[in-house]
C-alpha cells in the first residue's frame, strides 16, 4: 500500500540495545522508538515507581545558547521568548520554560539550565527544528547550537540515586532541578514521571557502554514511551501537543506556576514576550477555560477526545490525555473545561462510546511526586 | 477451536458457542485494564459489537461472529481484566452464546488457519 509508506524515521544511537532487549519499536516524532520491552508497560510503570526506569530519551533536542556578546543580554534575549525568569536562575540550576506565540499559545515546553557562560536547553523532539529556527530568529545575540552527538538518558524512581551514583560519583548531591557537569557526562536532577530522578546527557560514543552498566545496576530496568506516558500523566505533567499547543495559553494550562513575578504584572521585567498581552490579561482576570485533572467514576478511561459536560448536558470541555493509572490502579484523565466548571470537586459527564458516564474534577498529580527537594 | 478474522476464538460447549480473544489479540492489545460486556439474554447480529477491551493502549472491541443470543457473561474480567493477558484462551473467555444451528462455525478458520494468518 504506496499511500501508507512511512516517511524514513530516524534511528537512536541505542536501538541495538533496545532490540537486544525486546523492545517493541514504533515511530515517534519521526524517531524509532521502544514503546515497551517484554515486560509491557504496566509492569514497567509499577517497576519505575518502586526501583528504577532507564528511559531513553535520545530523540529530544538539546541545544547549547553561546552568547555572542554578553551572558546577560543573551538571557535577556531568551526571556524575551518565554513569559519566564531567565536572569534569575542560579548557575547550575534548571527550569521549565514556555516558548509561547504572539496569540498567547504555546509554541512548545522546554527546560533550560544556566551553565555560567551558557545555557543549554532541552525541547520536544516534533518541536526541535522549529524551536531551533525560532530560537535563531529570535536571538541573534545567540550562537544556537543544536547538540547532535549526546545521547539523553533518564534514570527515574527510587533506586536512580543509588544507581547512578555508582557510576558517576556525586549525583548524590543534587537537589530536584539541579544541573552538575561531571567530566562529559552532564546530570539534571529532573524528569518527566513524578518520581525522584535524573536526566543525563553522554557523548553517544560511550551511551551504549553507559546505558549498559545503569542496567547491570540492581534495580534498573529499560522503560518504554508507553509507560513514559502513563508515568507524566499520572504526575499530572502536561504532554506536548496534547494538554499544551498553539492555542492553549500557559495560564489556561494551569502553568501559572512557570511565569514568575518578575515577568507578571508589576515584576521588574513585566511583559515582553509573545502574546504578552493576553497572557498577563488572563493572570489578572482568569482564563475561559482551564487544564484540570478528571477521575472518571468508573472503570472506563476516558481517552484524549472525550467530550465534557455539565449535567445538566451543557457542553463544557474536553479530554486531552486520559488513560489509566497503574499505580493510582484508577483511569485518570487531564482536559480542558469553562473556567466555572473546573473547581475540585465539580461533577462532570464524560461521553464514552455514546454513553454519559460520570467523571470528577481532581487535584493533580494523581499520584504524589517525589522530588528531591 | 475455530478462529475469525478479528482474533477471536470460538468453542463449542454443548449446544453453546463461548467466544474469547486469542493469545496473539492479547499480545498485541498489552495489558488489559476495562472490560466491557454486554447484558445477558440480548439477541445480536454478527458484527454487532458486544464487548469493549481497553489495554494500556487504546480500545477495542468484540464483534458478534454469529446471530444469536447472548446468554452468559464472564463477570470475573470486570473486576480483574488482567485475566485477559494471563489467560486468554481459558478463564478469560468473555461470553457464550446460543445459536440456531452449531454448523455455522464450520465456515470460522481453524487452528492451522489462523496460525497461517497470523504468522
Amino acid at each position: 500500500m504506496a499511500d501508507l509508506e512511512e516517511p524514513e524515521l530516524l534511528r537512536l544511537g541505542l536501538e541495538p540495545l533496545h532490540e537486544e532487549l525486546g523492545g517493541k519499536m514504533v515511530p515517534f516524532a519521526g524517531y524509532r522508538m521502544p514503546v515497551q520491552y517484554p515486560d509491557g508497560v504496566l509492569k514497567e510503570h509499577l517497576h519505575t515507581r518502586a526501583a528504577a526506569g532507564l528511559f531513553d530519551v535520545s530523540h529530544m533536542g538539546q541545544v547549547i545558547l553561546r552568547p555572542k556578546g554578553s551572558m546577560e543580554d543573551l538571557k535577556r534575549a531568551f526571556e524575551a521568548l518565554m513569559p519566564v525568569d531567565v536572569l534569575g536562575l542560579a548557575e547550575g540550576r534548571q527550569r521549565y520554560g514556555l516558548f509561547t506565540n504572539d496569540a498567547g499559545g504555546i509554541q512548545d515546553d522546554l527546560m533550560f539550565t544556566s551553565r555560567g557562560d551558557h545555557l543549554y536547553v532541552v525541547v520536544n523532539a516534533a518541536c526541535k527544528a522549529a524551536d531551533i529556527a525560532h530560537m535563531v530568529a529570535g536571538m541573534p545575540g545567540a550562537a544556537v547550537e543544536p547538540v547532535t552527538d549526546r545521547a539523553l538518558l533518564a534514570l527515574q524512581g527510587p533506586g536512580a540515586e543509588a544507581a547512578l551514583e555508582a557510576l558517576v560519583p556525586g549525583v548524590a548531591a543534587l537537589r530536584f532541578m539541579d544541573h552538575r557537569i561531571f567530566g562529559d557526562i552532564w546530570v539534571s536532577r529532573s524528569g518527566y514521571t513524578g518520581e525522584d530522578g535524573f536526566e543525563v546527557s553522554v557523548p553517544e560514543a560511550e551511551a551504549e557502554g553507559f546505558a549498559r552498566r545503569l542496567l547491570a545496576q540492581p534495580g534498573v530496568a529499560p522503560i518504554g514511551l508507553g509507560a513514559r506516558d502513563s508515568l507524566r500523566l499520572e504526575a499530572g505533567l502536561c504532554l506536548y501537543g496534547h494538554d499544551i499547543d498553539t492555542t492553549t495559553s500557559p495560564v489556561e494550562a494551569n502553568l501559572t506556576w512557570a511565569i514568575q513575578k518578575a515577568r507578571r504584572a508589576g515584576g521588574a521585567r513585566a511583559g515582553g514576550f509573545p502574546g504578552a498581552a493576553r497572557i498577563l490579561r488572563e493572570l489578572a482576570e482568569g482564563p475561559e477555560r482551564l487544564r484540570v485533572g478528571l477521575r472518571p467514576e468508573g472503570r472506563a478511561p476516558m481517552r484524549e477526545g472525550v467530550e465534557l459536560f455539565a449535567p445538566d448536558g451543557t457542553p463544557v470541555g474536553q479530554v486531552t490525555s486520559g488513560g489509566f493509572g497503574p499505580s493510582v490502579n484508577a483511569p485518570i484523565s487531564m482536559g480542558y473545561v469553562a473556567r466555572a466548571h473546573a473547581s475540585i470537586g465539580t461533577q462532570l459527564m464524560g461521553e464514552v462510546r455514546g454513553k454519559r458516564l460520570p467523571v470528577t474534577v481532581t487535584a493533580m498529580p494523581f499520584q504524589p511526586t517525589t522530588y528531591k527537594r | 477451536m475455530k478462529y475469525t478474522k478479528e482474533h477471536e476464538w470460538l468453542r463449542v460447549e454443548g449446544d453453546l458457542v463461548v467466544v474469547g480473544i486469542t493469545e496473539h489479540a492479547a499480545t498485541q492489545l498489552g495489558d488489559v485494564v476495562f472490560v466491557e460486556l454486554p447484558e445477558t439474554e440480548t439477541m445480536v447480529t454478527e458484527g454487532d459489537e458486544v464487548c469493549v477491551i481497553e489495554s494500556v493502549k487504546a480500545a477495542s472491541d468484540i464483534l458478534a461472529p454469529v446471530d444469536g443470543e447472548i446468554v452468559a457473561v464472564n463477570t470475573k474480567l470486570v473486576d480483574n481484566p488482567g485475566l485477559v493477558n494471563e489467560d486468554p484462551t481459558g478463564a478469560a473467555w468473555f461470553f457464550k452464546m446460543r445459536v440456531d444451528d452449531l454448523s455455522v462455525l464450520d465456515d470460522f478458520m481453524d487452528e492451522d488457519e489462523y496460525q497461517e494468518l497470523i504468522g
